[in-house]
């Protein structure tokens, strides 16, 4: 899209924001009397990929679930794409369209096979004919290199193929900006490989995205800035091989000390 | 560094192949063994439980066949000390046990209805046959509106028929099919308002639910068939059928509320969240994700409601509606017929016909729980 669409789409757009996929200034979030996100600010440029890591509690899921609205912020901005979030729930489901999300636990639709799986949001959220639907999907479980299982159901794969399911289902709704919520912790060692690999493939095509992970060879390999995050708070962001090389927070030197072995 | 010493352990050279289990252990006699003859004990128990059920079984075949009265003009042949079942009586009422009072010259548009209902059911529940979808619709929309049409006359020359001339197997259908029809997709709003996040919705739901779990069928029935018109304006005239139907329907509705919800419950907050993600709204959520996976789990507590209003719809009786066993009821005492077996032969009568449809019903849907089972499958 180009930045004038941006604005005919959406009021809240300004100049400043051209060119950002996803903006957050100040936000805050409680879970009750829990502070979880404390003024957070992040801005992330179209086409760039950013690795969020952290210790567990630490707020990271919480932040890009924000993006999508899977969690309400509670003060704070964040524009999507030129969408200012707000209780508009036009404006939500115009970001969540925008917005792919990978989830830890992949979140396939059970009762459906892969292909239906993935051409389930096309048809009922951007009424796309079922045949076309079906050959975009076709197209992307291509990409995924799985077509074959497109009659199964996902209870009939393996975690890793769920997983390049899960992406290829999102990518079948041509999103702008893709969310991984730590898409390879819940996978056997064997099969982190298969899924970092369609990762690393989608980065390289040029996708806006944001990973929770703590892959730091991914991270290495295709982060512009990897981002530490402690206690609800961004404590550290630079580009990957000064990250890893120099971290300047204790924080982040224990956790990495921890993670790298 | 030396080598290993491996001379004292066991270390594979080849991959060893899969071999069949010990015969023991599998078909008939494995099957017979195991579960059976397992110890002395087992074996013991296993020769008492036969004993009573053959016991069990000869008894009513002794009744029903063996002993069973087959022919006759009136209740005079069964009314010797050893008769058994007095099938002639059967024979000369079994009518009223379908229709009821239904006019004799009129039976005919009961039997019509049956045959549409059973004839666009069969194919309805079977997954090989096609055209699901203006099946689905004939179904439900054209085939109340024809059997409502039917049944009660009035139009296209048809005599009209008063719901209380109805009686026997239709009434108990038409409460049954009624109810089960509608009480569903009452169950699943309700169950959907239960767990709303609007406070009045939700507030709503659960008066609704608990209120009408709270009272028995008896008192709603009687309730609806004679303190409504109390309340009623003298001009308002509510059928005493509708208003059972009404009665069955939410009573049936506010159990199902619970069943339903607790489907949901069950079903992973990921879910919510994956739909939510691609952009679907509230209802597509539901009718697309969240209800084909909650009432595939709790199909045996739907059809356990199911079955249970099949039956109670028995209790139509104390309105003075006569369905299947009202029937049966009323005509055993008929001065013709009567003869110390002819109670318990209607009765058998009305114990198989219920047996058969609950179980049929049963069976359905253990059928379409393995049918639909795609979630664990690998």
């Amino acid at each position: 899209m180009t930045p004038a669409d941006a604005t005919t789409l959406a009021p809240t757009t300004s100049a400043a924001d051209a060119g950002l996929a996803v903006e957050m200034l100040g936000v805050n979030k409680w879970y009750g009397d829990f502070h979880v996100l404390k003024d957070v600010d992040l801005r992330v440029k179209k086409g760039e990929k950013i690795v969020i890591c952290g210790p567990s509690g630490s707020g990271k899921s919480t932040m890009i679930r924000c993006i999508n609205r899977l969690e309400e912020h509670q003060a704070g901005r964040i524009v999507v794409d030129g969408i200012e979030l707000t209780e508009d729930l036009k404006r939500i489901d115009e970001v969540r369209r925008d917005v792919g999300m990978v989830f830890q636990h992949f979140n396939l639709f059970p009762h459906l096979t892969i292909l239906e799986n993935c051409t389930l949001a096309p048809i009922w959220v951007k009424k796309m004919p079922k045949k076309d639907a079906e050959e975009v999907a076709m197209q992307f479980l291509k990409r995924v290199r799985i077509p074959e299982q497109a009659r199964k159901y996902p209870g009939q794969l393996s975690g890793g193929q769920q997983q390049r399911v899960a992406i290829a289902r999102s990518l079948c709704m041509n999103p702008k900006i893709m969310l991984f919520d730590e898409p390879t912790s819940a996978l056997d060692p064997e099969m982190v490989k298969e899924v970092l690999d369609t990762m690393v493939e989608l980065a390289n095509e040029g996708m806006t995205m944001l990973c929770v992970t703590h892959e730091m060879g991914f991270a290495r390999q295709v982060a512009d800035r990897v981002i530490f995050m402690d206690a609800g708070q961004i404590i550290e962001m630079n580009e990957p091989n000064a990250f890893f090389a120099d971290p300047k927070h204790e924080r982040t030197k224990l956790f990495l000390s921890q993670i790298l072995h | 560094m030396s080598a290993i010493d491996t001379s004292s352990v066991f270390v594979r050279a080849e991959m060893a192949e899969a071999r069949a289990a010990p015969i023991s252990t599998t078909g008939l006699v494995g099957w017979v063994r195991t579960r059976l003859f397992g110890s002395v004990f087992d074996g013991l128990l296993t020769l008492l439980g036969m004993a009573i059920a053959a016991s069990v079984i000869w008894s009513i075949f002794d009744f029903a066949v063996v002993r069973a009265v087959w022919t006759g003009e009136d209740g005079g042949v069964c009314r010797t000390p050893t008769a058994g079942a007095c099938w002639p009586y059967v024979t000369a009422y079994w009518k009223q046990f379908l229709f009821g009072r239904y006019p004799a010259e009129e039976r005919w548009r009961a039997i019509l209805v049956f045959a549409v209902f059973f004839g666009l059911l069969a194919p309805l529940a079977l997954p090989k046959i096609p055209f699901k979808r203006l099946n689905a619709l004939l179904f439900f929309v054209g085939m109340p509106i024809f059997a409502y049409v039917m049944l009660c006359g009035g139009w296209f020359g048809l005599e009209p028929v008063e719901t209380t001339m109805w009686g026997g197997l239709l009434v108990t259908l038409v409460v049954a099919v009624t109810g089960i029809v509608c009480s569903l997709p009452l169950g699943i709003l309700l169950a959907l308002g239960r767990r709303s996040k609007m406070p009045i919705v939700r507030t709503l739901s659960v008066v609704f639910i608990e209120f009408w779990r709270g009272v028995p069928m008896i008192t709603v029935l009687f309730m609806a068939a004679n303190m409504l018109p109390l309340f009623m304006p003298d001009n308002v005239d509510v059928d005493k059928l509708l208003r059972a139907l009404i009665g069955v329907t939410i009573f049936t509705a506010a159990y199902l509320a619970e069943t339903v919800r607790g489907g949901l419950q069950a079903i992973p907050k990921g879910q919510y969240e994956g739909a939510m993600a691609l952009g679907l709204g509230y209802w597509q959520t539901m009718g697309l994700i969240i209800m084909p996976q909650a009432l595939k789990l709790v199909i045996p507590g739907i059809v356990n409601s199911f079955i249970s209003l099949f039956k109670d719809t028995t209790l139509v009786l104390i309105v003075s509606i006569f369905d299947l066993l009202g029937m049966i009821q009323s005509s055993r005492s008929d001065p013709v017929w009567a003869a110390p077996s002819t109670g318990t032969t209607g009765y058998l009568v009305a114990a198989a016909t219920f047996w058969i449809f609950c179980f049929g019903m049963s069976r359905y849907s253990m059928w379409l729980e393995r049918r639909l089972a795609t979630g664990h499958k690998r």
